[in-house]
C-alpha cells in the first residue's frame, strides 16, 4: 500500500502548486490515441486507449482508460482505468504515480502504478510503468509518429507486458510476456482533433501465459485489421 | 475644431473636446470593450473588440495634451487596456495585477495621463487572451512641433494574425501538443528529397541532430492556420488606401499580431523608414523590412504611376500572407506576389549556450562558425562592444545574406524578395537622442529560455509564476543583455521606459519599445530608469507571455509623487524629466 502514500503526497503538492499558477490557465484535454474496431476471421473487437488530463506544468492528473470489447461474444475482455499523477522529472520526462483498476468480465485487479512518461531522443514517445500488487508486472510502450506528409501520419507502436508472478485467474503466467505491435496510418481530417486511420494490430503471448491461453482453447497470438479514429480535444 | 470632428469620423465619441486645463489641451475619449464578430472571409468567429469592432478605432492624440479615456467593459469577464509604447504613470499602464486590478464586467475605468511623445503606437487588452481574440487598435500622436519629413497623406497599416480558434483554445492545444499548429514539419517526402540532394548520410545526420535535441527546424511559427489581416481586412477583403500619383504617403505600420512576424514590401516602391517604434530615425531607404510582433515602423512612399500598388506582408515562417492596396481609385488591385518558400532553422539558430549539448558536433554543414558571437562583442564595455556591431553592419548592407542581428548562417536571415535593401536593426539611427549617452551603471542578463516540448517559456529558466520581480533603482541606466537560448525569435517589451537598442551607434542608438532577439543571438539594450513604480516586461508573443516569459519590474526610489499625482500633475513629471531628456 506504499503507493497510496505517494498519491497522497502528490495530491498535497498539487494543492500548493495551484495558487502559484494563478496567472496561467489550467491545462486540460482529452486524447484518444486509439479508438478502433479490430477485425479478423475469429473476432471483432472494439478497442480504445485514451487519456483525459487536467493540471498544470508542475502537476497533471491523467485518467487513462484502455479496453477491449469482443462484439461477437459481447464480452469485455479487458478494461483498465488508471488514475495517474504526473510531475516533471526532467526536460522531457514526467514521473508517474497512480492507481490502476481492472474491471473486465472476470476477476478484478487493483495495482499501484509507478512509472515514467516522456519523449526520448529521435522523438519516441514512451511509457514505462511498474504495476505493483501481489501480482506485479511491468509494461513498456513506445510510439513514433512518422510524417509521410503533414497530414498523413504513420504510427508504429510497441507494447510489451511482463508479469512477474503467476495470476492464472486472469490468464497470466510468470515471465510470460504479452507483445502488441501496431502500425496505423492516419489522416488529420479536422485539425488534429479528428484523424481517421487504418492499420494492423498484432498481439502475441509467450511462455506460461501462452500455455494458459492454449489450455483455455484460445490462440496465443492474433493479427487484426483495424479501422479507427484518433481524437484530441 | 475640424481636427476633433475627424476624430469622431475615426470612430470615436468625443464627449468634451476642451476640458479646461491651464497647461495643455485635453481631450476625452470613450472606449467600450465589446464582444464582436470577426469576419476574415476565411472564417467568422466571435472575438473581442473596441467600440463594437475589431480592430478598434484609431485614437488620435496630440503631444502635450492630457487625455482622459473612459473604458467601459461590456464583456462578462475582466478586461484592461494597455497603451503600448506610451510613457505614462504606472497606474495608467493597464496591466492587471501590476498597474491596477483590471476592469470588472460592467465597470468603467477612467484613464488619465499626459501625452509626452509623438508617433505611431497601439493599444490592446492585457487580460487573458483578449488581444489575440481581437482587442487591439491604433494610436497616432501628432507632434507638438513640425515633423522632420513631409507627406501629403497618411494611413495606419495595422497587421494582425486572426485565428479561427480562440486564444484560450490555442493555448490549451499548444500545451497539449506543442506542434499542434505546425503544418510545415519536415516529412518523409522531404527526407527523401534531402537524401537525393545531400546524400543519405547527410540527410540522416541532419535528422539525427535535430532528433537528438528533440527540436524542430521548422519551428518558426508556433501558430499557423491564421488569416493575416491589414486593418481588419484579409487579402480578399483588400483594404485600400487612395493616393494621387506623385503624392508622398506616410504608412504607419503596426504589428498587432499575437504571434506573427511579417516581412513587408510594396513591389515597385522604395520605402523610406522615418520612424521606428514611434521615434524618428535617420531616414533609410529600403525595399523590404521585417516587423516583429508589437513593433511599429513609419515609412514614406511616393507612388508616381497612375496604378494600384500592392502592400504585401508575408509572415516570417511563410505560413500566411496578406495583401492590401494603394491605389488612385477604389476597387483596383495590383499584382499579387507569390509567397516565398518557408525558411528552415539551422544549427546556428540553436545558438551557443545550450549547456550539455554539443551542437557544433551535430553535423549540419551550414554552421561552421558554431553560433553567433554577438555575445563576445559587447561584454562590459558598452561603447567598445557597440562599435563592433557597427563594423559588422556595413557588411550587412552589401550582402543581404548577413545581418548582425541574426546568428551567422541563421535560417531566419531576411533578404529582399526582389533584391535590394532589407532593413536591419543595424540601420536604425535615432534622429535625435531622447537621452544623453552615458555608460550604463549596471548590466542585467536576461536569458530567454524555454521548453518547447512542454510549451513552457521563461526568463533565466524561471516562469513568471515562480519568479521574483526585477528591481531597478531610479536614476540607473541599465544595460540589458538578452541571450536567446531558444530556437524562436522573441520580441521583448519593457513597459513604462524606453528600450535603447544597441545598434552600435552610440548616442544615435534608437529608442524602441520592442526589441526582437533572434534565436541563437545576444542583443543589448539600455534603459534609463526614469519611471518609478511597477511595470511589466515580457515577450510580446501572446502565448509565450502567457506561458511564463514575463517579469514584473519594480523601479524603486525617485520622485515621491504617487502615480495618481503624476497623472493629475503632469508638470511634475515633465520637470523631473528635463534633466535627462534632451528633447
Amino acid at each position: 500500500m506504499r503507493y497510496r502514500l505517494k498519491v497522497a503526497a502528490l495530491a498535497a503538492a498539487w494543492s500548493f502548486a495551484a495558487p502559484a499558477t494563478a496567472m496561467e490557465p489550467p491545462i486540460w484535454g482529452i486524447q484518444a490515441e486509439q479508438l478502433e474496431l479490430r477485425v479478423n476471421d475469429d473476432a471483432s473487437v472494439l478497442a480504445w486507449d485514451s487519456d483525459a488530463l487536467f493540471g498544470s506544468d508542475e502537476l497533471k492528473f491523467v485518467w487513462r482508460s484502455e479496453g477491449e470489447y469482443e462484439l461477437r461474444e459481447s464480452t469485455l475482455e479487458t478494461l483498465e482505468n488508471q488514475a495517474r499523477l504526473q510531475v516533471p522529472i526532467s526536460d522531457f520526462f514526467d514521473g508517474v504515480a497512480g492507481v490502476r483498476v481492472d474491471t473486465p468480465d472476470g476477476p478484478d485487479r487493483v495495482y499501484g502504478v509507478l512509472g515514467i512518461h516522456g519523449l526520448t531522443q529521435q522523438w519516441f514517445e514512451i511509457d514505462a510503468d511498474l504495476f505493483l500488487s501481489e501480482h506485479p508486472s511491468f509494461r513498456f510502450e513506445v510510439e513514433y509518429e512518422a510524417l509521410i506528409t503533414n497530414r498523413i501520419v504513420l504510427i508504429p507502436s510497441i507494447e510489451f507486458d511482463l508479469p512477474f508472478t503467476d495470476d492464472e485467474a486472469i490468464g497470466v503466467g510468470a515471465f510470460g510476456p504479452k507483445l502488441e505491435l501496431g502500425a496505423r496510418i492516419s489522416y488529420d481530417l479536422v485539425d488534429r482533433a479528428i484523424a481517421p486511420y487504418i492499420g494492423v494490430h498484432y498481439e502475441q503471448t509467450f511462455g506460461d501465459s501462452a500455455d494458459l491461453a492454449r489450455e483455455e482453447g484460445e490462440e496465443a497470438g492474433a493479427v487484426f485489421f483495424v479501422t479507427g479514429v484518433r481524437l484530441m480535444f | 475644431m475640424r481636427d476633433r470632428v475627424s476624430r469622431i469620423a475615426a470612430g470615436l465619441i468625443v464627449l468634451a473636446g476642451m476640458v479646461a486645463s491651464p497647461l495643455a489641451a485635453a481631450a476625452t475619449y470613450q472606449l467600450t470593450v465589446d464582444r464582436v464578430t470577426i469576419d476574415t472571409g476565411d472564417f467568422t468567429r466571435s472575438g473581442v473588440g473596441f467600440n463594437g469592432a475589431s480592430p478598434g478605432p484609431v485614437l488620435r492624440f496630440q503631444e502635450g495634451e492630457e487625455v482622459t479615456i473612459s473604458v467601459t467593459n461590456n464583456l462578462s469577464e475582466s478586461t484592461s487596456v494597455h497603451w503600448h509604447g506610451l510613457i505614462l504613470p504606472p497606474d495608467q499602464d493597464g496591466v492587471p495585477g501590476i498597474s491596477f486590478d483590471g476592469i470588472a464586467p460592467g465597470e468603467t475605468f477612467t484613464y488619465r495621463f499626459p501625452i509626452v511623445q509623438a508617433g505611431t503606437y497601439w493599444f490592446h487588452s492585457h487580460s487573458g487572451f483578449q488581444e489575440p481574440d481581437g482587442a487591439y487598435g491604433a494610436i497616432v500622436i501628432e507632434p507638438e512641433g513640425r515633423e522632420p519629413f513631409r507627406y501629403d497623406r497618411e494611413y495606419v497599416i495595422q497587421l494582425a494574425d486572426a485565428h479561427p480558434h480562440s486564444g484560450s483554445r490555442i493555448f490549451r492545444n499548444l500545451k497539449m501538443m506543442p506542434d499542434y499548429y505546425n503544418r510545415q514539419q519536415r516529412t518523409l517526402l522531404d527526407f527523401l528529397e534531402d537524401a537525393e540532394t545531400k546524400g543519405l548520410g547527410a540527410a540522416l545526420a541532419d535528422r539525427g541532430a535535430w532528433g537528438e535535441m528533440r527540436m524542430m527546424p521548422t519551428d518558426i511559427e508556433d501558430l499557423q492556420g491564421f488569416t493575416a489581416l491589414i486593418n481588419g481586412h484579409s487579402t480578399e477583403q483588400n483594404w485600400t488606401g487612395l493616393f494621387a500619383p506623385g503624392e508622398r504617403v506616410r504608412l504607419r505600420f503596426i504589428n498587432s499580431s499575437a504571434m506573427t512576424y511579417f516581412d513587408v514590401r510594396i513591389p515597385g516602391l522604395e520605402m523610406t523608414v522615418v520612424q521606428a517604434d514611434g521615434n524618428n530615425v535617420q531616414p533609410v531607404v529600403v525595399d523590404e523590412f521585417r516587423i516583429a510582433v508589437a513593433e511599429t515602423y513609419d515609412v514614406i512612399v511616393q507612388p508616381k504611376e497612375d496604378r494600384a500598388y500592392t502592400i504585401f506582408a508575408e509572415s516570417m515562417g511563410r505560413s500566411g500572407a496578406v495583401r492590401a492596396t494603394l491605389s488612385p481609385r477604389e476597387n483596383e488591385t495590383g499584382a499579387m506576389p507569390d509567397r516565398r518558400e518557408a525558411p528552415i532553422l539551422t544549427m546556428a539558430d540553436m545558438g551557443m549556450a545550450h549547456g550539455d549539448m554539443d551542437h557544433a558536433a551535430m553535423g549540419d554543414g551550414s554552421t561552421d562558425s558554431g553560433g553567433m558571437d554577438h555575445a563576445a562583442m559587447g561584454h562590459g564595455t558598452p561603447s567598445g562592444g557597440a562599435m563592433d556591431h557597427a563594423a559588422m553592419g556595413h557588411g550587412a548592407m552589401q550582402t543581404p545574406a548577413s545581418d548582425p542581428f541574426y546568428a551567422p548562417g541563421s535560417g531566419l536571415l531576411p533578404g529582399a524578395a526582389e533584391g535590394g535593401k532589407f532593413l536591419s536593426y543595424a540601420d536604425l539611427k535615432a534622429l535625435s537622442s531622447l537621452y544623453e549617452d552615458r555608460e550604463a551603471t549596471r548590466e542585467i542578463e536576461i536569458r530567454l529560455t524555454g521548453n518547447m516540448e512542454r510549451y513552457i517559456w521563461s526568463i533565466n529558466d524561471v516562469k513568471y509564476s515562480d519568479s521574483e520581480p526585477i528591481v531597478l533603482q531610479y536614476g540607473e541606466r541599465i544595460r540589458f543583455k538578452f541571450v536567446n537560448e531558444t530556437m524562436m525569435a522573441h520580441p521583448m517589451h519593457l513597459h513604462g521606459m524606453w528600450s535603447i537598442l544597441d545598434t552600435g551607434q552610440g548616442k544615435w542608438d534608437p529608442a524602441k519599445h520592442v526589441v526582437s532577439v533572434a534565436p541563437g543571438t545576444t542583443l543589448y539594450m539600455e534603459t534609463e530608469v526614469d519611471a518609478p513604480g511597477e511595470w511589466a516586461f515580457h515577450c510580446h508573443l501572446s502565448y509565450h507571455m502567457d506561458a511564463g516569459m514575463f517579469r514584473k519590474v519594480v523601479v524603486e526610489g525617485g520622485p515621491a509623487a504617487s502615480a495618481t499625482e503624476l497623472a493629475e500633475h503632469p508638470e511634475v513629471r515633465q520637470e523631473e524629466n528635463q534633466g535627462e531628456r534632451l528633447r
